[in-house]
C-alpha cells in the first residue's frame, strides 16, 4: 500500500509517502530510530502486515516537524529516508 | 422581545432505513459497523454480509454518545438490540473510544470495502468527501486499499468548508449544488479556499455586485481544483467512486469529473455510510474468521 501522510494547505503540499508492502519485510524497521521528532510510529495495518505510520498528533504539523532537517539552501540527505534500506519513503518537498 | 430562532442553512436532515424485504430474524450473522465522524456518525447493519439497515445523525459532543445516537436510530428502526449482534466494529476519528467495538479499523480501509460494495468490484479510486477531511483511495477488485491520501488539516474540500458558505449566503445546504448552474458564466475559481478567507472573499464578491449563485459556484470551482490536486498525487484509474456528505452537492462533483476527465460512477445508496458499511463487512469477515471459516478480511 502507498500511504501519504501529511496536508495540503494554503502554503504548499507537504506529504511524507511510505511504501508499506517494503515495510512488512524489512527487521527493525530503522527509519523510527533514526527519526529525531519521533514522526513515526509501527502499527499493524488492518489487513495484518506490520507497518509504519505517521504518528497521527505529527500529521497536521509535518513542515514543522522536520523543519530541523530541511535547513534552506544545500540540504543534506534526510534521516529517515537514508535509514530506509528499502527506498520505500519519499518527502513531497 | 422574542428572538425568532436563527435558521441553519447548513444543517443536513439526520435518517435512518431498513430493507423492507429483510428481516434480521432470519439472518445467520448480524454484524454491525460504526463510523463516529467529526460532523455525522453513521451506523450500519449487516445480515450475512448485506447491507440491512443504517442510520445517520449528526456528532455529538463525545464519541461514545454519538455511537450511541447512531445505533439507537437504527434499533428503532429494525426492532434489533445489542445482544442481538455478533461482532461491531468501529471506524471514524472516534473509533478508538468505543468500548462496545470488538475492534477498531481505520477509515480509509473501511471506506474502501464500503464503497468496493456499493460500487461494484471494478471500482478502483474513490473520493470521499467528509465532514472535515477529504480522503483519495485507490483499491483493488476485492475493496483492499493500494493507495491513499487524506487531508484533514484544512476544511477546504470537505463538508465544513461548505457549512460555512451555505451559512453564510444563507443558502439551504442542498440546494448549493443546483444553485452553482444557475449562472450566465463559470467564475474563476475563488483564490482562496480556506474557509476563513473564502468567507470574506465571498463577501468581498457579494459586494462587487455577483449573484449568490456565481459566489457559490466560484467557490465549487475552488473546492473542485482543490480535492483534484489531491486525487492526481494518487492517481485516478476508473471507475470512480464518491462517497461522503458532499458526494450530494453536484456543484463540486460535476466541477470535479469535469477537471479530472473521469465521471464518477452512480449509484443508489447513500455514500454517506460508506465507513460504516465497510466496518460492518470487516465486521462480518472478522466474525467468521472468529468462528473458523475465513473470509477475506
Ligand atoms: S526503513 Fe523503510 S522499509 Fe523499513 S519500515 Fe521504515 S519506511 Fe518501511
Ligand atoms: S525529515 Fe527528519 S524529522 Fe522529518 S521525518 Fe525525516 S527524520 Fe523525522
Amino acid at each position: 500500500m502507498i500511504a501519504h501522510y501529511g496536508y495540503q494547505d494554503a502554503e504548499g503540499e507537504f506529504f511524507i509517502t511510505i511504501d508499506t508492502d517494503r515495510c512488512g519485510r524489512c527487521d527493525g524497521k530503522p527509519c523510527v530510530a533514526a527519526c529525531p521528532r519521533g514522526v513515526f510510529t509501527v502499527e499493524e495495518d488492518p489487513y495484518g502486515d506490520t507497518v509504519v505510520a505517521v504518528d497521527d498528533r505529527r500529521r497536521k504539523r509535518l513542515r514543522y516537524e522536520c523543519a530541523g532537517c530541511k535547513p534552506a539552501g544545500d540540504r543534506p540527505s534526510l534521516p529517515c529516508v537514508r535509514a530506509c534500506p528499502w527506498g520505500a519513503m519519499t518527502h513531497s518537498w | 422581545m422574542m428572538m425568532a430562532p436563527r435558521q441553519e442553512y447548513w444543517r443536513w436532515a439526520e435518517g435512518s432505513w431498513a430493507d423492507p424485504d429483510r428481516h434480521w430474524k432470519d439472518a445467520r450473522v448480524v454484524t454491525l459497523g460504526i463510523d463516529v465522524g467529526s460532523v455525522s456518525s453513521e451506523a450500519v447493519v449487516c445480515l450475512d454480509g448485506e447491507l440491512y439497515a443504517f442510520s445517520t445523525v449528526r456528532t455529538a459532543a463525545g464519541s461514545v454518545e454519538s455511537a450511541e445516537n447512531a445505533m439507537k436510530g437504527v434499533f428503532e428502526r429494525t426492532g434489533l438490540r445489542f445482544d442481538d449482534i455478533h461482532y461491531v466494529v468501529g471506524t471514524g476519528y472516534g473509533r478508538v473510544n468505543l468500548p462496545f467495538a470488538h475492534k477498531a479499523i481505520t477509515e480509509i480501509a473501511c471506506h474502501g470495502r464500503g464503497a468496493n460494495y456499493m460500487g461494484g468490484p471494478s471500482v478502483r479510486t474513490i473520493l470521499d468527501m467528509g465532514g472535515q477531511d477529504c480522503k483519495a483511495i485507490r483499491v483493488d477488485e476485492r475493496g483492499k486499499v493500494t493507495n491513499f491520501l487524506m487531508n484533514d488539516k484544512c476544511a477546504a474540500g470537505t463538508g465544513r468548508g461548505m457549512e460555512v458558505i451555505a451559512d453564510l449566503l444563507e443558502v439551504p445546504i442542498e440546494e448549493l449544488g443546483p444553485r452553482s448552474f444557475d449562472i450566465d458564466e463559470e467564475p474563476a475559481a475563488v483564490s482562496d479556499v480556506c474557509v476563513v478567507f473564502a468567507k470574506s472573499e465571498a463577501m468581498a464578491r457579494l459586494k462587487d455586485g455577483w449573484s449568490k449563485n456565481k459566489v457559490i459556484a466560484a467557490y465549487c470551482r475552488a473546492m473542485a481544483e482543490r480535492v483534484a490536486a489531491l486525487l492526481q498525487r494518487v492517481g485516478v484509474e476508473p471507475e470512480f467512486f464518491i462517497t461522503g456528505g458532499i458526494s450530494k452537492n453536484i456543484g463540486v462533483v460535476r466541477r470535479i469529473e469535469e477537471i479530472i476527465g473521469v465521471k464518477a460512477l452512480p449509484t443508489p445508496y447513500d455514500t454517506q455510510i460508506a465507513g460504516a458499511l465497510g466496518a460492518a463487512l470487516f465486521a462480518h469477515a472478522l466474525y467468521l474468521k472468529a468462528r473458523g471459516k475465513p473470509q477475506a478480511a
